[in-house]
Formats: C-alpha cells, sequence, structure tokens
C-alpha cells in the first residue's frame, strides 16, 4: 500500500463519516458544518486524482460561497426543528422501501458494467491550462450559453424581488417644493357674506 | 465564418434582446419596448428564413445543427411567440405585466427554445433547456402580488428542476458509457457496441426528464396547477413553443442517438402515450377551469405525438412533427381568445364564461370553432389530417392496439371539446362574453389568419406534410 492510497482512503473516510453526519445530526447547523468538511475532502480527493482546478474550484465555490450563504440563512431562519421531524416515522416504512430498491437496482446495475476510465495524462500543461483552453475553443458556444443563462439569472432575480415604490410613499422632493407658486396650491374662492340678523 | 453565418439567428435575436434590454432602461413609455419586441421577433424570423442552410451544417465541434429540420421548427416557434405576444398585450398591460423584464425574458426563453432545437450534442440540449426553464420559472412568477402565480412557480421550479436532475443523470451516465457527449458519436458506438443494462437505465431517465417537460403521464402533475395558476398570456407561452422545442429534442436524441435502441425506448413510450391518451382525455372531462382542462388537452396530445416517435419510421417521424406544429398553431388560437375576452377585472375562466359567445361575437366563436374541430380531429381541419397520419404511421408500423386505443380515447376526448361548443352556441347567458375593448384589428387579423392556416392546411395538408416528410430524409 503507497502512501497515496493511504492519503486517499483516509479523505475518502472522512468524506463518508461526514455526510452521514451531515443527516443524523439534530442540529441544521451542525449539518451544513459537517458538509462543509466533506466538501474538503472530496476536494483532497480531486486533488490526488490531478483535477487540481476542480478542487480548487469546490473549495472557491462551494465551501466559501455557497455554504457561508447556507449558514446565513440557516442562522436568520430560527429553525423548528421537532416541526421537520414531524411525519418521519410515518414515513419511515415507504421512504426505507423506495430507497432500498433503487439501492439494489443501482448495486446489480453496478456489477456488472465497464465504465471507461479516463485517458492517463502525461503532459506537463496544467489542469487549469487544459480546461481554459478547452472552455474557449471546443466549449465556446456552450461557455456563452452559459453566460447567457447567468444574465437571465440576474434579470429573473431582479425582477422577482424589486418592489417599486408606491405612489402614496411619504417622501419629500425639495426641489418640487422651491419651485412651487402660490397659485398652485392657495384658492381663493369667493363668498357672499351671509347676511346676519340679530 | 461559415460558422457565425449558420448560427445566424441566433446572433441576430441574442443582439436584439440585449438591446431590448438596455433601451428599455431608458423608456417610459413600456410600449415601445413592446414593439421592439416584436420587431426583434420578426428579425429572428426573416434571419432564419434567409439562412435555411443548403445542406445539413454542423459547426462547433459538432455541437450545433443546422438543417432543414430545425429551420422549419425554429419558425415554428417564434411564429408561436409571436402570436402569443400579440394576443396577450391588453392583458400584460391590465395585469401590469408590461415591463422590460417580461418581455427581454420571453425573448431568452425563445432562444434557449432555439438552441435546443439546433442542439446537436448533450451539453447544448441541456444548457439550452435550462435556459428556456429558468426564464419560463421567471415568467410565471413575475406578476408580483399574485399568490396563485407564486404557488404555481414554485411548483413549476421544483419539479423542473426535478426533471432537469433526472435528465443530467441520464446524460451523465451516457457519457460515461460512451465518453462522448456528441449525438452522433453515441449513435455510432451504439452501432458497434450492444447496449448493456446501464444504458438502458441512462436511455430511461432521459425519456423521463424529457418526458417532464412535455408533460407525459406520470409526469404530468405539474401541468394542470401550472397552467390554471400561471397568468393566462405565460400559459399561453408554456403550452405552445416549448413543446416544439422539447419535440425536437426527443426526435434528434431519439432517432440519431439511440436509433439502434429503438427496441428499448419505444417500449418505453408506448406505456407513457398509453397513459398519457387515457388519463388527458378522461379527466379533461370533469374540468370546469378552460385552462385547467386545455392542460389535459395538452397531456392527451403528447400521447400522440409519442406515438408518431415510437413507430420509429420516417412515416412515422414525418407525422410527428406535422402534429406537433399542427398542435401548436391550433392551440395558439384558442388561447388569444381567451386572451381577448379577459378584461381588467373578470378573467375569462371558466368554462360557463363562453356561454352565448355566439351572439355576442360570431367571428371569434367560430374561429374557436374551427381551434376546437382541429383538436378533435374533423375534417376539414388540419387536426384531423395530423391524427390520420400518425395512426397510418403506426398502424404501418404494427401497432394496430395502440391505434385503436388512440382512436378510442380520442372519442371520448370529443366531448370536452363538443361542450365548449355547445356552451358558446346553444346555451343562454345572463352577462354573454364581451370582447376586450382595446383589441385592434392587428390582433383580430392575427387571429383570423392564425384561425384561417388551420383551415387551410385542413383542406390542402400537402403544403406543410410535403415539406415535414422532405426535413425527415
Amino acid at each position: 500500500m503507497n502512501f497515496e492510497l493511504i492519503i486517499f482512503y483516509f479523505y475518502a473516510l472522512v468524506a463518508t463519516l461526514s455526510a452521514l453526519a451531515v443527516i443524523l445530526v439534530k442540529n441544521p447547523v451542525h449539518s451544513a458544518l459537517n458538509l462543509i468538511l466533506c466538501f474538503f475532502s472530496v476536494a483532497a480527493i480531486w486533488i490526488l486524482l490531478e483535477a487540481e482546478f476542480l478542487g480548487l474550484v469546490l473549495i472557491l465555490v462551494y465551501v466559501g460561497a455557497v455554504m457561508v450563504l447556507f449558514l446565513f440563512v440557516l442562522m436568520m431562519l430560527n429553525l423548528n426543528i421537532k416541526e421537520l421531524k414531524e411525519g418521519f416515522v410515518q414515513h419511515l416504512p415507504l421512504a426505507i422501501l423506495s430507497a432500498g430498491i433503487m439501492l439494489v437496482q443501482t448495486i446489480l446495475l453496478f456489477f456488472n458494467i465497464k465504465i471507461k476510465t479516463m485517458p492517463e495524462i502525461s503532459s506537463n500543461i496544467t489542469n487549469s491550462k487544459q480546461l481554459g483552453t478547452l472552455l474557449y475553443s471546443e466549449y465556446l458556444l456552450q461557455f456563452e450559453i452559459a453566460g447567457v443563462i447567468l444574465l437571465v439569472a440576474i434579470i429573473a432575480a431582479i425582477g422577482l424581488t424589486i418592489r417599486k415604490k408606491p405612489k402614496e410613499n411619504k417622501y419629500q422632493n425639495p426641489a418640487e417644493q422651491v419651485k412651487s407658486h402660490k397659485k398652485d396650491r392657495l384658492k381663493i374662492v369667493k363668498m357672499k357674506t351671509e347676511d346676519y340678523d340679530g | 465564418m461559415i460558422e457565425y453565418i449558420t448560427i445566424g439567428p441566433e446572433i441576430v435575436l441574442l443582439t436584439c434582446t440585449i438591446l431590448v434590454l438596455v433601451i428599455d432602461l431608458f423608456l417610459k413609455d413600456k410600449n415601445i419596448t413592446y414593439y421592439l419586441t416584436i420587431s426583434s421577433l420578426i428579425f429572428t424570423l426573416s434571419a432564419i428564413i434567409l439562412l435555411v442552410p443548403q445542406s445539413k451544417q454542423i459547426i462547433f465541434y459538432g455541437s450545433f445543427i443546422s438543417d432543414n429540420l430545425s429551420a422549419l421548427l425554429k419558425v415554428i416557434v417564434v411564429i408561436s411567440v409571436l402570436f402569443t405576444l400579440i394576443y396577450s398585450k391588453n392583458y400584460l398591460k391590465e395585469q401590469k405585466m408590461l415591463n422590460g423584464e417580461f418581455l427581454t425574458l420571453s425573448l431568452f426563453a425563445l432562444l434557449g427554445m432555439m438552441i435546443m432545437i439546433s442542439s446537436a450534442n448533450m451539453l447544448n440540449i441541456y444548457l439550452g433547456l435550462e435556459l428556456l426553464s429558468l426564464s419560463l420559472y421567471a415568467m410565471v412568477a413575475l406578476q408580483n402580488k399574485s399568490k396563485t402565480a407564486a404557488e404555481s412557480a414554485i411548483k413549476y421550479f421544483v419539479l423542473g428542476a426535478l426533471a432537469s436532475g433526472l435528465l443530467l443523470y441520464g446524460m451523465s451516465l451516457i457519457y460515461g458509457i460512451t465518453g462522448t457527449l456528441n449525438i452522433t458519436q453515441i449513435g455510432a458506438f451504439f452501432i458497434e457496441n450492444q447496449p448493456d443494462k446501464l444504458s438502458i437505465l441512462a436511455l430511461i431517465f432521459i425519456i423521463s426528464g424529457l418526458g417532464f417537460k412535455l408533460g407525459a403521464v406520470p409526469f404530468h402533475m405539474w401541468l394542470p396547477d401550472v397552467y390554471e395558476g400561471s397568468p393566462t398570456p405565460v400559459t399561453t407561452y408554456i403550452a405552445t413553443a416549448p413543446k416544439v422545442a422539447v419535440f425536437a429534442i426527443f426526435l434528434r436524441l431519439l432517432t440519431e442517438g439511440f436509433i439502434t435502441l429503438h427496441i428499448q425506448w419505444a417500449q418505453v413510450l408506448i406505456v407513457l402515450s398509453i397513459l398519457s391518451l387515457v388519463l388527458g382525455n378522461i379527466v379533461a372531462i370533469a374540468q370546469h377551469n378552460l385552462k385547467r382542462m386545455l392542460a389535459y388537452s395538452a397531456i392527451s396530445h403528447a400521447g400522440f405525438i409519442m406515438l408518431g416517435l415510437l413507430a420509429g419510421t420516417n412515416i412515422g417521424y414525418s407525422a410527428a412533427v406535422f402534429y406537433v406544429i399542427t398542435y401548436a398553431i391550433t392551440t395558439t388560437v384558442i388561447f388569444g381568445i381567451i386572451l381577448f375576452l379577459s378584461h381588467d377585472n373578470k378573467q375569462c375562466e371558466n368554462l360557463e364564461d363562453l356561454k352565448e359567445l355566439n351572439k355576442t361575437h360570431p367571428w371569434f366563436a367560430f374561429l374557436m370553432l374551427i381551434a376546437l374541430f382541429s383538436l378533435i380531429g374533423v375534417p376539414p381541419t388540419v387536426g384531423f389530417y395530423a391524427k390520420l397520419a400518425v395512426l397510418h404511421a403506426i398502424i404501418d408500423a404494427g401497432y394496430s392496439y395502440l391505434a385503436i386505443i388512440a382512436v378510442i380515447t380520442s372519442v371520448i376526448g370529443a366531448f370536452y371539446y363538443l361542450r365548449v361548443i355547445k356552451y358558446m352556441y346553444f346555451d343562454k347567458n345572463q352577462n354573454p362574453p364581451q370582447l376586450n375593448k382595446n383589441t385592434n384589428f392587428l390582433m383580430k387579423a392575427t387571429i383570423t389568419i392564425n384561425a384561417l392556416i388551420i383551415l387551410a392546411l385542413g383542406i390542402y395538408p400537402a403544403i406543410l406534410m410535403t415539406y415535414t416528410t422532405y426535413v425527415m430524409k
């Protein structure tokens, strides 16, 4: 057993245990933290596979951005854990049945298949450089479409959350106030004087 | 250079969309944005027609295909979006939805559909589908104060994301087996290698994902709720053009990538189409909401479209293309009339709202009659020839029992369409439906042309039929 294999088994074990902890611990904040640990170990495994770009992106994007947002939301939401667990026992048999069927099917399938292994990378060009070259040559079109999708996401997010100021809002506009004249506001009404008798 | 000419329509559309997006910021009058959107659609349409390729062009490292089929389907989706936007102007204005976001999102969704139609690579399929779906989710939810719209947007989003997940899972398995994303190369791989169990599992995942988007039973649960809950212009949008685009992916994947697995996917499609035909037509009878009824009708028509596909012959494919095109054209008429009869405060929602339409607006009642007859499949409307072509193809392919089921369920389905016709022509109503007062000449002329196309294609189906046969060669 060489050194690389020992490292792999170590990180694989950490990844599996932390993934289990994500669904088993009671506090949602703890599950989120466990998920971060899981991402870290998977990133380490990817770096072992010489896919250092993917490993770095996983840490930067998922741990750095997504999970932090997730933690924010979890801490702000004041979740009631009891409410979340309601109906757990009730639905458990059905859930175990369907999950069990899926598990057996997948195991049966994966025993008699041959997945193509990736070709050995022997060049000195780094992973990120290779990916960059591919993205801007062979996958240029897909790269552009992904950009358009992000643009749509921005428009949709702004369009859904923007709240236009209602008209009856009581804010003041000093410029308008200064410009106003007496004749705009003051209305002089001529009235007959009423007769006053004794 | 040739690459950029081939992808010209998409470039024109994207440029126009971004121009509309930017110009809209400086405009107070949203009518101008609306007319800019309409003119972008017309530019795109002319770009597609001008740039029809002489022969099949595959560019961008085999990921983008442009041939006669893609040109035909793109013309159809652009026209359906154009009709949808023309019919829904008053509705959008009255519900305060006529803004830059809605219009640009509808253009982005169209771009997604055009990418889907032209994709020769699974990555393009997925990206196009996501571009379409993300825009649609936002369009459903854009009506700020409506609770039903928000509810149906959530439903649509969750189930749509699930469907995309299924599709992506299937695609990743196929990539693992074949080592390529290119549909032609996948086809070549399966000619050389016998498919194993895993590839069939992947195929089932892909068909389920696409079945979700097409609204086939048992993946139909989102359809009635989304149709009913969305604002009617968005329902019109969802009901027409995306069906054509999803169908295009189905066609490309099944006939090019998995043609050697025909026996396997035909079995899946047989189950899906029987369930869709039976459930769609029977449950539609119980509906009183017009849009809900049309949703179940859409489910049953999805069943018919899949019948044409599963025949596995060129006649079957061209019949399915014919069916999906005529279905899109017919549905726009029905939704168009629903939009015209909706007012600021009272919307045309239930079947009863159409009672005595013939007395107030005989011409629109007649146009609705043509469209409904086409959905039933009564000659001389085009629906008859569409159904005939599909039935002909599946009987030729040896699936006579499917043809019998299709005919029986169509007869059952005729009931709920005929009920609408009875309401329009023979029933009494206290306050018969009135046309929206802002309906202008352009809208009336467009819907008349749209409905007369149904009739004209029914009388001379050969115009479109020769073309759909030609593109499938």
